[in-house]
C-alpha cells in the first residue's frame, strides 16, 4: 500500500504546487454561477428555485475541466510507462489518481458551493445538505471521470470528447444531488434527503469499484 | 535467471514490425539492440515490458521471482524521463523508490544514485530548471535507486554528453556484474562488458 499512498501524495503535491488545474476549476465554478443572476435578472424567487440545479451543473462542468489532465501529464512525460511497471496493478494506479483528483478538486468545489449559494439566494436551511450531498456525490465525478480521461488520453483536443463521454454518466449523481437538496427544503426534511444521500453514496461506491477497472483497461490499450 | 523470447512476431498499427525473432539473455549479460530508425527497437522493448501484445511467440522469465510478472521486476526507461518538472530531483527519485519498491526508500540508496549520476548538488532543484542532459540523468538515477533485476533501456544516451554516457555504461556494467540483465536499444556504441548485439536490420533482410 506504500506505493498507492505515495502516488496519491505525489499527485496532491503536484496539484497544489502547480495550482493551475485547481485554480481553473474553482474560477470557472465562480464565474458560471456569478453569471446566472446577471442573465436571469434579479428575480430572487426564481433564483432560489433553480439554485441547486445551477450549482450542481456548474460543479460538474468545473470538475470536467481538470479531468483531462488526470493521465495526460503522466503520459506526456513518460511516467505512465513506469507507473504500469509498479508494485501495484494499474487498477490501483487509476484509483489513486481518482482519489487525488477528488481530494484536490471535488472537496474544494464542494466547500466553495455554499458561498456561491448566497449569490443565488439559496435557502440557508439547505446549506448543510448542499455541502454534504456534494462531498458524497463528487467521488463518483472523479472515478467515472477517470474512465473518460483514460479513453481520450491520446485523442488530440480530447476535451470535448471527454465531456461527451463523461457527462451522461453524471446524470444519476446530478438527479439525486438535486433531490437531496429539494427534500431538505420540503416538509419531511430528514427522511427525504437521507434516502437521496444514501443513493448518492451508493453511486459513488459503485463508481469507485467500476471506474478504476474500466480506466485501467483503457490505459492498457493506450500503452500500446 | 534468464529472459527467453521464442519465435516472436509483433504487429504495430497493422504492420508486422518483428517476425520470427528468438533470443535468450542470461543473467549477467547485456543485449544491445541496434538497427536503423524504424527497425523495431522500441517495439521490441515495449513488448518485453508487456506493454504491447505479441502476435505470436512468447517472452518469459526463467528463475526470476515467481510471484511477480516480468514487468514488475523490470525498470523501463523510455524516450521521456518520467521526471515531474515541478518536483525536485530528490522528490522525483523518492517517489519512484516508494512506488516501484512499495516501501519507504532508504536515504542512502537515493543519495548514492544521485551521486553516481553527478546530481548530488542538484538534488533540491526542481527538474524544470535542469538542462536536457541533467533531466535525462535524473530519469536514469531511478535505475540505481530501486533494485530491479531487469533493465529495459530505450536510447538511454539521448541528450547525454560523453562523460555522462560513461556514467551510464558504468551503471549498466555494475548491474550485470551483480547478476542483472539489461536490454539496451542504442545508436551509439557504449562501453559495455559482456554485451551481445542483436541487429534488427539483419533480421529483416534475412526474413
Amino acid at each position: 500500500m506504500t506505493a498507492f499512498f505515495a502516488l496519491i501524495k505525489r499527485d496532491l503535491r503536484l496539484a497544489f504546487r502547480e495550482g493551475g488545474a485547481l485554480g481553473t476549476a474553482l474560477g470557472f465554478f465562480v464565474v458560471v454561477v456569478a453569471l446566472m443572476p446577471l442573465g436571469l435578472g434579479p428575480d430572487l424567487k426564481l433564483l432560489s428555485r433553480i439554485a441547486s440545479g445551477v450549482l450542481w451543473i456548474a460543479l460538474l462542468l468545473s470538475a470536467l475541466l481538470s479531468l483531462g489532465r488526470m493521465f495526460e501529464t503522466d503520459y506526456e512525460d513518460g511516467s505512465l510507462d513506469v507507473l504500469a511497471t509498479g508494485a501495484v496493478p494499474l487498477e490501483l494506479v487509476a484509483a489513486a489518481k481518482s482519489i487525488a483528483h477528488w481530494l484536490s478538486t471535488g472537496i474544494p468545489l464542494a466547500v466553495l458551493a455554499p458561498i456561491l449559494g448566497i449569490l443565488l439566494n439559496l435557502d440557508l436551511a439547505a446549506f448543510p445538505m448542499l455541502v454534504a450531498a456534494m462531498l458524497i456525490g463528487t467521488p463518483a465525478v472523479s472515478f467515472l471521470g477517470a474512465v473518460g480521461a483514460a479513453l481520450t488520453l491520446k485523442a488530440r483536443r480530447g476535451g470535448l470528447l471527454l465531456a461527451l463521454i463523461v457527462l451522461p454518466l453524471y446524470i444519476p449523481t446530478l438527479i439525486f444531488g438535486i433531490s437531496a437538496l429539494s427534500a431538505a427544503l420540503g416538509p419531511d426534511a430528514a427522511g427525504g434527503s437521507a434516502s437521496s444521500l444514501m443513493i448518492l453514496t451508493a453511486i459513488s461506491l459503485v463508481a469507485a469499484v467500476l471506474g478504476p477497472v474500466a480506466a485501467a483497461a483503457a490505459l492498457r490499450i493506450q500503452l500500446h | 535467471m534468464q529472459i527467453i523470447a521464442e519465435n516472436l512476431a509483433i504487429d504495430r498499427g497493422g504492420r508486422t514490425v518483428i517476425d520470427g525473432l528468438s533470443f535468450t539473455v542470461p543473467s549477467g549479460e547485456t543485449l544491445v539492440l541496434s538497427g536503423s530508425n524504424g527497425a523495431g527497437k522500441t517495439t521490441l522493448l515495449r513488448a518485453v515490458a508487456a506493454f504491447l501484445p505479441l502476435t505470436r511467440g512468447s517472452i518469459r522469465l526463467e528463475d526470476g521471482d515467481g510471484e511477480k510478472s516480468l514487468s514488475e521486476q523490470a525498470h523501463v526507461v523510455g524516450h521521456a524521463n518520467a521526471a515531474k518538472a515541478n518536483l525536485t530531483v530528490a522528490e522525483n527519485l523518492a517517489f519512484w523508490s516508494r512506488f516501484l519498491a512499495s516501501k519507504p526508500p532508504s536515504g542512502g540508496r537515493v543519495a548514492a544514485a544521485l551521486e553516481h549520476f553527478g546530481l548530488a548538488g542538484l538534488a533540491d532543484f526542481p527538474v524544470a530548471f535542469l538542462s536536457a542532459g541533467q533531466r535525462r540523468r535524473a530519469g536514469l538515477a531511478r535505475l540505481l535507486a530501486v533494485d530491479r533485476p531487469i533493465w529495459l533501456l530505450d536510447e538511454p544516451t539521448a541528450s547525454l554528453d560523453a562523460a555522462s554516457s560513461d556514467l551510464l555504461s558504468r551503471a549498466v556494467n555494475l548491474h550485470t556484474h551483480a547478476g542483472g540483465i539489461a536490454i539496451v536499444a542504442t545508436h551509439l556504441p557504449l562501453a559495455l562488458d559482456r554485451a551481445r548485439e542483436l541487429n534488427l536490420d539483419k533480421l529483416r533482410h534475412a526474413a
